[in-house]
Formats: C-alpha cells, structure tokens, sequence
C-alpha cells in the first residue's frame, strides 16, 4: 500500500480518536503527510489520566505490538521515522512489557533501520509521564517530551502541522491505534459496516459504579447505554433504582434513565450536555448524591488544573467551593445563577479541554437534576442522604424497645439509654456514619 | 516585503502583514481588544482568556493575541457574549486579587485596575481567596509579591525568553501557581541579576521596583549630612516623559532645579564619572594590549546586572572583564575621597544618592566590598527615574514651569574624556578612542560599525591601531551578549586568540 492508499482506507473506514474528541484520524494523518517539512513525528498519547478509566492500560499489556504496528504504517505513511509513545509511570507492567514488544519488533526487523528490507526506518522510544491529567492534553504532552512544563500551548498551530519540537506530529490515542492494523487487514469496509453510519468500529468502556458486572466493555458503536447497563452489566445490584450514568469522566455529563436508549455516538452524547470522552462510564444509583458527585469531579478538575489560564484556575476553586457550599447547607439559589456564569465562562474561555469541560459535571445535571439542588439548597437536604452535614440520625421514642444494638455499635458511642428504655443520640458528637439506621431491627432510627 | 493578508475586522476590511496576530490586526482597524497577560514585547502565552474573539466558521473563541491571521478570516471582537465572557473573567481574576489599589506602587499604571475601570466592575460577585504568602524582599532591587500576581507569565518570559537568566519559574498547579525562582528559593539566592525586567513587564503590583525615597527624605533633613546627588544622562530624557512632556525632551536644567528644591546640596552629572571609566578602561587596554599585561580579549559594561550575568554564566571569563569601576561608582568614590577632603567633610558624613534609569543600579550599590571604597558606602541610595519623579511630585514641584538650574562642577575639576574623545557610542567606543589616543597620540577615525545580518543588536568592526589590528563588538542585551561571550569561548578553547575588545 501506498500512503496515499493508507489515508485513503482510513478514509473509508471513517475511523474516529478514541481520545475524546473524535477528530477524523485520516483527516490528522493527511495533514500531517502534507506539511512540509523534514523532521515529522508520530506520538502515542497513552497518559490515559481518567479517574477509573484503563481501556489504554489493558491494550498496552494485552497487545503492544498493535500499536508500534500502527505508528510503523503512521511514520511510513506520513514520512516520520521517529516515534514516541507518552505513558504514566503509574503503569510500570504496561511499561515493560511494552519495552519488551519494542525490543522483539527490533529484533525481527519491524522496528529499527530498513523496515523488512522496504528502506524505511523507523523508532520508537517510550516517555514517562509524572501523572498529571492535563499532560494528555495533546499540546502539554508535547510540551512535556520537550522537556518543558506540562502546560497546554494555544491551539492553531495544530500539532498536524507546528508540533514536537515545531514540527508536523501526529498524535493519537492508544485505542485509536489499536484499531489501525485491523483496518489494514481486515479491510475499510469491513471495519465501517461495525457502529453507525457517523461512528465506525467499536469503541471500549470502563465500566464502573453501582453495576453488577463492572470492568472493561467493548461494544460497537451505536449501542444503547441500556444495553450496556443492564445486558452487559448486569444492572445495578442490591435491587436498588438506577439514577443516572456518567460518561467522560470529570469533561463529560450524565445520561437519565430518560435517555437510556440514547446510542452511544459523539454526536447524540453532545446533544444530551455529556461527551464519549475516552471511555469512562460509572453508573449511580438512588444512593448517590448529584452535587455529591459533581463535587467529586470538580475536586479532581481543580487539583489537576495547570493554573495556566484565568478562567480554568480560579473558576474551578470557585464551583468546587460554591459546590461544598451546597453539600454543607449553605448553598443559596443566587449560587446556580453564579455556577452558570462561571462555568459558562469556563467553557467558553479557557484555554485547553480540561478547563472548558470542566463545568459540565455541574451544569449536565443541573439540567435534570434541579429538584436534588433544591433540596440541598431550599431545604438543606440530601435526598440521596449523602451529604453528612445534610442527614441527621434520630431515635423515635415511641419505637424504640431499648434494646441497646445501636449504643453497642456506635463507633464513637454516643447513643446512650437504659435497658428497655427509649436511647437517645448525642448530635454534638454523631459523626453521620449511619451504623445506627442500620442496625435497628425496629426502625426506630430516623434518617432525616 | 512581507506579503499582505485580508481580513475582515467586525466587518471593517483590513490588510496586514502575513504572521500578524489578530489583536495586532484589530488595532489597525481602529479596534481595542482588552487583553491582561499579552505583551507586545513577548510571545503570545495565551493564558487569561480575556482577548478571545469569535472567528466566523469556528464554534469556539480564540485568543486574538495567539492567532495569526488568515486570508479571508472574519472576526467579531465585541458582542454582548463576549463582554459577558470578559466581564466573567475579570471578575473571577479581581476575586483573588487584593483591594488595595490605594497603597500599591501600581496604583495609577496596574493593568488590571485599568480594566476593572473599564468594565465598569462595582462590586464583587464571587467568594474573595487572597493567597496569603509573604513577598520576597531578599534583593536590593525588586520585590516579588506572589499575592498580587495574576499568573500572566510575562515575568517568567522576559526572564527565560528575553534575558535568559531563568531565574524565575512557575511554581505550583492550579491555583496555587505562582512566580518563584526554582526550587522556591529566595530570589536573592537565586540566579538573579537584579535587571528589573520582569518588574518593568508585570502588569499589575506582584513585581515591582524597591522603593528607597524615604532614605532620600530622611537624609536631607538631616542637618549633619552634605548631601550630594549624580544623575545618569538617560534620566535627562525620561523625566520629562514621567511628567507627560514630549519623548524626547531633555529637561536637564529643571532636573537640577528639582533636586536642589528637594534640599540637595551638592548635585554631580554621572557623565563625569563616565569620563573616568573611559580613561581607566582606555588606560587598561593599552596595558593588555601594548603590554601584554592581563587577559584579551577585554570585556566591558557599565551595567551591574551585565556582570553579575557574566560571574554567574560565565565565571571562567572573569579575567577578561576591565577593573574598571561603573561610571556611578566611580563618581562615588571620587566624591567620598577626593570632594571629601576638599570640602573637608568626613566621609561618614557626606550622603550620597544616584538617580538611575534602572534598578539594578540598587544592586550595584551593595555588590561587594569595592562598593566601599571610601571606607563607608560610597552610594547610600539609587533611585530610579520613576521614583524621582514620584518625588518631585510629592514635594509640590510644578516641574514643567520650573526655571532651569546648572550643576555643581564636579570636584571642582573640569571634565575631560568625555569632550576630548567625543563619547559617541556608549563607554566601549570611547573607551577605544582613548586607547587609539594614547597609542598613537591622534584621534580615532569614525568607526565603521557593521550590523550583523539577522542579528539586531550586535555590531562590530575592525580598526587598525598602528599597524595592528583590533576587532571590537558590541552586544546589545543578555542573548546577544551569549552570542559573543559564546564564539570568544569557542575561539579561545580553540587556541586562537582573538585580539578583540567587546
Ligand atoms: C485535560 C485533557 C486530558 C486528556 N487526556 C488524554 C489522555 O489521557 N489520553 C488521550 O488519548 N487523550 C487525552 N486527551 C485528548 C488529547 O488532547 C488528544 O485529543 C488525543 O490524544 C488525540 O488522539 P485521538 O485523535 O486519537 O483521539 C486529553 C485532553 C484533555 C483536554
Ligand atoms: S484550561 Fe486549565 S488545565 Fe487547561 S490550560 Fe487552562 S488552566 Fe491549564
Ligand atoms: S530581575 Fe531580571 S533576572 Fe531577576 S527575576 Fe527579574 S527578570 Fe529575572
Ligand atoms: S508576577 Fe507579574 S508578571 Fe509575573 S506572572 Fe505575576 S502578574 Fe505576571
């Protein structure tokens, strides 16, 4: 095959990044082939910084060699004979055993000097990235390998065309890879005939939460989160309600048991305030609190800030902050208006992906989960009963046998009471664990 | 000639130069994109988020300050989107900034207020976090105070980028982020040339100039003290910008009225002191040269933060620098000694203050025991153009009207060097005339500098100096200073020895 023959089948197999945004990968190599210049690079982005997400750990130990395959045909295709692969050092098996595969490539001929006898050569080298979430952003990875602070750069010039070291570099994500060989072999129209008519080929989900089967799940395209949930998943255990599902991690927003049979495509997702991002999916049931978990998001958005830009630095402190403001009983309605604004600021005017997603956990759910803000808000309640400054334990007198189960398991022992008397809790020192509600056999503990 | 690109401006058509970035582009269809972190001297960072623009076709805003123009391109700088975007941001930057414009060297020239004014911005919408980290005062010429800083990196920039020093970084994630030299050391203990640049470039308090009026005030109602004062030929011009005057104009005779209304007694011209430096350096030339005493090439500059770049870069050249003292330490030692004696006046009594047009001048006062040389501080204070003219004007001088005044003849003596060898071309060139005086006993031809292709701010030339021949050059600021400093290495390693003076 020639490389124009290699952009074209990846054309036709209309295959899209797996890391997050979805760019036509044909689209990012063809530029880059076409940038002139001498030195091109090829790089893996295997950052993979998703809080529960390891789709790109599992095809790093499972298969290396797919991807130094891939950036093999990437580097002859688009003229680089250089490529880097960008992993957390948090993944040492991965590591070694994608040194290994770099090493038996090496050895029979498919990496190194005179690929196969064709004249083409071509490396690969592994960077170790420190783990911070924003240096998968393409731009701070770059500028990581350069030796630079992991900082995000302005977006034009696109990598395709000004990246490492200034030159044309394409960057694509591990699965992104993974799903290149299988186009070559198996052939574009085969791969296109698997997802939509928008999104080809299969895509693979983390799937954790309140689900019976948790781990990785690959599907095709197009596949309704139903689906997902409740056949493959197994739905959710301990036969409580589904609430909700959470796609994209800390960018993404959540999917209502209303949109359950949304397929799972950008577009769709998009429309419904939430993104595919790299593949994460948790599922939340009846017992988990909206503002609990967007407060969790946003915790994680702010540690791993850069603090570069204006917007994403101050304006996540703020969410979060208004955020446990709320979990704490005293959130006011004024503070949704100044959520809105901030986070519609954020979106609009920070600099990389971290910062304009960063508000969507927040401001997804505001648009189906208003009523759970309000209680927090109006009523100082937690509906969800998450939100410890929000629950009280009280035992109802006229239920209470006095049989003395919950004193004895108290953690801190402040139930108090005499035998076959109603007991009482002592609220100044009641940490919320909730033993108590559990414990009674008479529901005489009040959760409020 | 740099080919043209068209673009359309909230539908106002506009040509620039291709490589033109979009705020530029804006201005000259008379279009004011507000923008905090950008500065024209700098690369675009990118950071603030204020100067975003719509560009027609694209879903997302783009920093005008990042964006080269395109052919064709279609820009909206003003909406009502876009001011609600701003207006956001700025608040959200206001809410970690302190509310204390009043009692901030920046109150008056602060970016950030100046945008704040022109928002209209009356209150503050969100949670106020001030970081409560101390400021670094650990070097005589510039305070570092992390609480005000905006995250703008400008400082960082000019540090890295233009002065390549690196002695500041960003420290921290988040918003934690801030300015330090690495390892968050004091900046005294850092690599710090006390150049001033990243004070000159911050845009709101979080760097800013030593303050030192106060020593000034303090000494002239001292009754005890002879006061005396020196001021560099540079702050003759920008005075009269402090004041609004036109650029340019030399306001000489009112600075002198000035400083004596402020109650000096004495008040010297550093030039002066510039025709010492000459005749020492010119005198140490012709030593090495002729006499082959001492290294060559002969490495000079009158700027401290010059020479501590040097020591610490390039410590292995030390003894090709000149001995020679800076014009505003060579007038200070001349007065505690020489004037001391003549007005028989003990030395510990005599004040000395410099006015400067930098503050690594405040540096160079503390440097080293040489500093010292008339057995106390031979320069108690330097203060900067702007801080004499934030004097000025708290004394109540209405400097424009102000009646010009001369100055004191330095030590009674009349100068020389200066007129004599016609001090054109900085210390270096004069110095050289000195040189090709004393050697051949006739004055220098003018010298024919060349401009180096590609490279503004270097310039050389070759003379002859009786038969022998001599290449100088001259290096504008720290990067072209490596330039030079780094092919001199590299011609000494390799065991030639250029006979050049630079
Ligand atoms: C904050 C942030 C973190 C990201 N992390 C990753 C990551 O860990 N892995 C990844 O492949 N892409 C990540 N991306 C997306 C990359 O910027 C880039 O779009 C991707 O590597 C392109 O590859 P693709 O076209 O194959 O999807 C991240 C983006 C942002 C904004
Ligand atoms: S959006 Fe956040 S992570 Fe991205 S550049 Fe701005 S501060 Fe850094
Ligand atoms: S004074 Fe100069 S060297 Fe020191 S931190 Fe500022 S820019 Fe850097
Ligand atoms: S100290 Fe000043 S110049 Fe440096 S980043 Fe902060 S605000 Fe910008």
């Amino acid at each position: 095959m020639t490389p124009d023959d290699v952009i074209s089948a990846l054309k036709t197999s209309k295959l899209r990044g797996r890391g997050g945004a979805g760019f036509p990968t044909w689209m990012k190599w063809n530029f880059t082939k076409e940038a002139t210049g001498t030195a091109k690079y090829v790089v893996c982005n295997a950052d993979e910084g998703d809080p529960g997400a390891y789709m790109d750990r599992s095809v790093l130990e499972g298969d290396p060699h797919s991807v130094l395959e891939s950036m093999a045909i990437c580097g002859r295709t688009i003229g680089a004979a250089q490529g880097y692969i960008y992993i957390r050092a948090e993944y040492p098996l991965a590591i070694s055993r994608l040194e290994r595969a770099i090493a038996q490539a090496g050895d029979m001929g498919l990496l190194g000097k005179d690929i196969l006898g064709s004249g083409f050569d071509f490396e690969i080298e592994l960077r170790l990235g420190a783990g911070a979430f924003v240096c998968g952003e393409e731009t701070a990875l770059l500028a990581s390998i350069e030796g630079e602070r992991g900082m995000p750069r302005p977006r034009p010039p696109f990598p395709s065309v000004k990246g490492l070291w200034g030159r044309p570099t394409v960057i694509n994500n591990v699965e992104t890879w993974a799903n290149v060989p299988v186009i070559i072999t198996r052939g574009a129209e085969w791969f296109a005939n698997i997802g939509t008519e928008d999104s080809t080929g299969t895509k693979v989900f983390a799937l954790t939460g309140r689900i019976e089967n948790s781990g990785l799940v690959e599907v095709p395209m197009g596949t309704s989160l139903r689906d997902i949930v409740f056949n493959i998943g197994g739905g959710i255990p301990n036969g409580k309600a589904f609430k909700a599902v959470q796609t994209g991690g800390p960018s993404g927003g959540v999917i209502t048991a209303d949109h359950l049979d949304t397929p799972i495509d950008y577009t769709p997702l998009q429309e419904l305030g939430s993104i595919m991002g790299s593949g994460g999916m948790i599922v939340m049931d009846e017992t988990d609190c909206i503002v609990d978990i967007a407060k969790f998001y946003l915790e994680f958005t702010v540690e791993e800030s850069c603090g570069k830009c204006a917007p994403c630095r101050i304006g996540g402190r703020k969410l979060y902050n208004i955020l446990t403001g709320t979990t704490k009983g005293t959130g006011t309605q004024e503070d949704i208006e100044k959520m809105r604004t901030i986070g519609s600021a954020m979106q609009k005017a920070s600099l990389c992906g971290l910062g304009q997603t960063a508000p969507n956990p927040i401001l997804s759910p505001l648009r189906y989960f208003r009523p759970e803000y309000d209680a927090h808000i109006n009523d100082k309640l937690c509906p969800a009963g998450v939100c410890k400054d929000l629950i009280r334990f009280e035992i109802l007198t006229d239920k209470c046998i006095g049989c003395g189960v919950c004193a004895r398991k108290c953690p801190v022992g402040c139930i108090s009471g005499e035998r076959r008397e109603p007991h009482e809790i002592d609220q100044s020192q009641c940490i919320k664990c909730g033993e108590c509600f559990e414990v009674c056999k008479f529901d005489a503990v009040l959760r409020a | 000639m740099a080919t043209m690109v068209n673009l359309q401006i909230n539908n106002i058509a506009v040509s620039v130069p291709e490589g033109t970035n979009v705020l530029d582009a804006a201005a000259t269809a008379n279009v004011r994109i507000p923008k905090l972190c950008y500065h024209p001297d700098l690369p675009a960072w990118a950071a603030c988020g204020i100067c975003v623009v719509k560009i027609e076709g694209s879903n997302k805003l783009a920093r005008s300050c990042a964006l080269p123009v395109a052919e064709g391109m279609k820009v909206i700088t003003h909406d009502p989107e876009l001011q609600e975007v701003r207006r956001t941001v700025i608040e959200l930057i206001l809410s970690t900034h302190p509310n204390s414009c009043l009692t901030c060297p920046r109150n008056g020239t602060c970016e950030l207020q100046t945008l704040a004014a022109d928002f209209g911005i009356r209150d503050q919408p969100y949670e106020q976090i001030i970081r409560d980290i101390p400021a670094d005062t650990s070097t005589p010429s510039i305070v570092l105070n992390p609480e005000k800083c905006v995250a703008c990196g400008r400082c960082v920039a000019v540090c890295q980028g233009v002065q390549d020093v690196w002695a500041l970084e960003f420290i921290g994630r988040g918003d934690e982020t801030r300015m330090a030299p690495a390892g968050d050391i004091l900046l005294g203990d850092s690599p710090c040339i006390k150049c001033g640049q990243c004070s000159a470039h911050c845009p709101v308090g979080a760097i800013f100039e030593k303050d030192d009026t106060r020593v000034l005030y303090d000494a002239v109602l001292d009754e005890r003290k002879h006061t005396v004062v020196q001021i560099a030929p540079a702050v003759r011009v920008a005075l009269g910008e402090a004041f609004g005057m036109e650029p340019g104009s030399i306001v000489t005779g009112k600075i002198y009225a000035a400083l004596r209304r402020l109650g000096f007694d004495t008040i010297f011209d550093t030039n002066f002191g510039a025709d010492l430096t000459i005749m020492e350096e010119g005198t140490e030339f012709v030593r090495r040269f002729v006499e082959g005493k001492g290294a060559l090439p002969l490495i000079t500059t009158c700027c401290p933060s010059w020479v501590d770049y040097m020591e610490k870069y390039y410590p292995d050249m030390i003894p090709h620098f000149s001995t020679a003292k800076s014009p505003q330490m060579m007038l200070a030692a001349m007065t505690k000694t020489y004037y001391a004696k003549q007005i028989k006046t003990d030395p510990s009594d005599i004040f000395m203050a410099s006015v400067m047009p930098c503050t690594s001048k405040k540096y160079e006062i503390v440097r080293d025991e040489n500093m010292y040389s008339s057995g106390c501080q031979d320069i108690d204070a330097s203060i900067t153009t702007r801080e004499l003219a934030r004097m000025i004007k708290q004394a109540g001088i209405d400097f424009e009207t102000l009646p010009d005044e001369t100055v004191d003849e330095a030590l009674g003596i009349y100068t020389g060097a200066g007129t004599i060898f016609g001090a054109t071309g900085g210390v270096m060139e004069a110095a050289l005339r000195t040189a090709y005086y004393l050697v051949t006993g006739v004055d220098l031809p003018g010298v024919e500098f060349e401009a180096i292709r590609g490279l503004e701010g270097i310039k050389r030339a070759t003379i002859d100096i009786e038969g022998a021949e001599v290449r100088v050059a001259v290096a504008h600021n720290m990067l072209n200073t490596k330039i030079i400093l780094e092919e001199v290495k590299s011609a000494l390693a390799a065991g030639k020895e250029p006979r050049t003076t630079s």
